[in-house]
């Protein structure tokens, strides 16, 4: 084949998928997002598997469990969530900017509207006991307090160095009843939190429940998660097209890609709206210095998905940083892998100082503290907006950022801004 | 004779229960690698050596940290090739398998692998985290050469998905123990003798139960139902505190 006929019909290979895309073919019977996603787990958990998937293509378009959703949503959550209008940040950037305030929702942050949805079909599948994984702690006090609600016990595992560094939600889990588990193997963050969840889960496939956090893992979890968070994103575009009219550019973090997928979703088959991922560049662009999974990865298997991967010439993960730590994970839902593949979604890096700097200019112009996550949107949409001035700019703003003191007191604020102290350093 | 027939023989021609090793390559250390693994093939059937990864899911805490120290000790696939090609073996000693995450196979690259496997002098894989319905590409690579795939079912495995999987299984059919991750202590199930019998009427080729085998006497029960053993944590275990591989194994023999 010519370059030229190789290259015309991959562009047609990519508008196919962005069409079933559109159309809800993906992921397709096998848990397919194009060539990402997929089920690679261990024997001993098809069994689970099978179960929960046959529960999720039940359930979802279940009238009744969508009303005891909606019901949990709007009743416990506290949905819908405001759309903000940001005048600070747009005067000072010169674009109209609109917040999707998900730091409003009850525990503070996107994840509940997945731990209310999960315990919800966990509970109507015969699941008697959670567990669930956590980096920044938000998905763990999330699923603490939703199984708390539903009566269910849980587990929550959270690496020693995230245990540390979101103290504040470590006590939250304690008071909602979740027994928290400390990880001490592998790197102690977020990615050995989900190796001990799924070994857990392997050890009690009938009885437990994993409740996932991320758009990631083995099907049906990307599936399942992007269904239950992309209210954000219905929600969002109804309220800005009532008060203002579609966005020019949409912004959100991208960890795993949950609350990215489910702000995203609904503006997929609106082609004039720039999409916009923006993941953890950390300490800068070497291996190990960030979590920049689509921006430095490669397609590769972890955690029971096909999907871009942090990992060395020998196949082993790499690590990562981010100051952030729902971020600091070397994979990423495999939607997301298809969507930079088809280029649909465009996915950039913040560095741990611009969003540093971003949490400082949110509480400033708007008096909204943004958890450091969410933070890395705020930078990401700052740098598009000086270069496409007066846009009109939709950001997700997944979740508050008061579980960050512990961090943030090592960056205390100056008249000017924020200075790191000596001892952060390291 | 295809690698998948050698293992299948080998286990078949073993004195009394067959008797799989596992151990993870170059711990506890990297140069005695070799001696270790020749100390293990003279008094096992077939061996197992572990492919280390970063992220070992399906395993419990004694290969998680065998497989933490192989990767600082600068242990890979390329690695562990080279070492096997570059040494010369008896003929008729015990077939090799390679444990690996898929991970380490995909970035290994399909096209070369299965060639630089078998002069390597393997025989077969398994793959804990590649279950049969995403498994046609690696399989389509190891045909070519014969290698095995071995398949794993489990207790909780339905009846219909246990027909398939034996089936499908070449080498031997992996019957774990119980529902969980390596190692660890816990008591067979006592309804091991029903689900045993299951697999060996289902199953063409030798069935060996394996997941917390750490006993002679353990051996002998398992024996009466399967036609062998895989022991891993317990010798990795073994090998950790500097003990004799051999004897141990050699003492596991009813
Ligand atoms: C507030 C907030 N935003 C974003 C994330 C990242 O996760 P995801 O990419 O799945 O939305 C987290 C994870 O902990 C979080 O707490």
């Amino acid at each position: 084949m010519s370059t030229n006929t190789a290259t015309s019909s991959r562009a047609a290979g990519h508008a196919r998928l962005l069409s079933d895309l559109v159309a809800g073919r993906l992921p397709d019977a096998r848990g397919r997002f194009g060539p990402f996603g997929g089920c690679y787990v261990p024997e001993t958990l098809m069994p689970a598997v099978h179960r929960l998937t046959e529960g999720v293509y039940r359930l979802l378009p279940d009238e009744a469990f969508q009303q005891r959703l909606n019901e949990e949503l709007q009743d416990w959550v506290g949905r819908p969530t405001s759309l903000t209008r940001a005048a600070g940040l747009s005067a000072r950037w010169g674009a109209e900017v609109w917040l999707k305030r998900e730091d409003l929702t009850h525990t503070g942050a996107h994840k509940i509207n997945n731990a209310i949805g999960q315990g919800l079909l966990a509970r109507s599948i015969g699941a008697e006991r959670i567990v669930a994984e956590t980096g920044a702690g938000q998905h763990g006090v999330a699923a603490a307090a939703a199984c708390a609600r539903l009566g269910l016990p849980c587990v929550v595992y959270m690496g020693e160095v995230d245990v540390e560094r979101q103290a504040p939600n470590v006590d939250r889990m304690h008071r909602l009843g979740a027994t928290v588990v400390p990880v001490t193997s592998g790197d102690r963050t977020l990615r050995s939190a989900v190796n001990e969840a799924i070994r857990d889960w392997v050890t009690d496939p009938v009885g437990t429940h994993y409740l996932l956090g991320s758009a990631v893992g083995p099907h049906p979890y990307p599936y399942l998660v992007r269904e239950l968070q992309s209210v954000i994103g219905r929600e969002a575009k109804a309220q800005l097209t009532a008060r203002a009219g579609m966005p020019d550019a949409v912004f959100a973090c991208v960890g795993g890609g949950s609350n990215a997928i489910g702000l995203f979703h609904e503006f997929i088959g609106d082609e004039d709206v720039a999409l916009v991922g923006v993941e953890a560049g950390g300490r800068g662009g070497a291996l190990g210095e960030n979590s920049a999974t689509l921006s430095g990865g490669r397609p590769g298997v972890l955690h029971g998905a096909h999907s871009m991967l942090l990992y060395d010439d020998d196949g082993q993960i790499q690590e990562t940083h981010s100051v952030s730590a729902g971020l600091d994970y070397p994979g990423v839902g495999p939607e997301h892998s298809l969507l930079q593949m088809i280029g649909r979604v465009d996915y950039v890096t913040a560095s741990d100082e611009e969003a540093l700097d971003a949490v400082a200019e949110c509480c400033a112009a708007e008096g909204i503290l943004p958890a450091l996550e969410s933070a890395h949107a705020i930078a990401g949409a700052r740098r598009w907006a000086a270069e496409n001035p007066g846009a009109r700019i939709l950001i997700g703003l997944s979740g508050r950022g008061d579980k960050d003191m512990p961090i943030l007191r090592r960056f205390p604020v100056t008249s000017t801004g924020v200075e790191e102290t000596a001892h952060a350093a390291s | 004779m295809p690698p998948h027939e050698v293992i299948e023989r080998a286990l078949e021609a073993a004195d009394g229960p067959a008797l799989i090793a596992f151990l993870t390559a170059g711990y506890p250390a990297a140069d005695s690698f070799l001696d270790v693994l020749s100390q293990v093939e003279d008094a096992a059937d077939a061996v197992e050596i572990g492919v280390p990864f970063t992220d070992p899911m399906a395993d419990g805490v004694t290969i998680q940290r065998s497989s933490h120290a192989a990767i600082e000790n600068g242990v890979s696939l390329r690695w562990i090739l080279d070492r096997l090609a570059g040494r010369s073996t008896a003929p008729g000693s015990p077939p090799l398998l390679l444990m690996s995450y898929l991970n380490p196979l995909l970035t290994f690259g399909y096209d070369r692998l299965a060639a630089r496997a078998r002069e390597a002098g393997v025989s077969g894989f398994i793959v804990p985290d590649l279950p049969l319905e995403e498994s046609a590409p690696f399989r389509a690579c190891l045909e070519p050469e014969g290698l095995a795939l071995v398949q794993l079912v489990t207790p909780a495995t339905s009846a219909e998905r246990l027909t398939e999987l034996c089936g499908q299984s070449q080498g031997f059919v992996y019957a774990v123990t119980r529902t969980g991750i390596t190692g660890g202590e816990v008591d067979l199930p006592t309804e091991l003798t029903a689900y045993l019998r299951t697999v060996a009427e289902k199953s063409h080729v030798p069935v060996c139960a394996g997941f917390g085998v750490r006993s002679r006497e353990q051996v002998q029960r398992i024996a009466r139902h399967a036609d062998g053993v895989v022991v891993g944590s317990a010798l990795v275990e073994v090998l950790e505190r500097g003990d004799s591989p051999g004897e141990f194994l050699t003492g596991l023999r009813p």
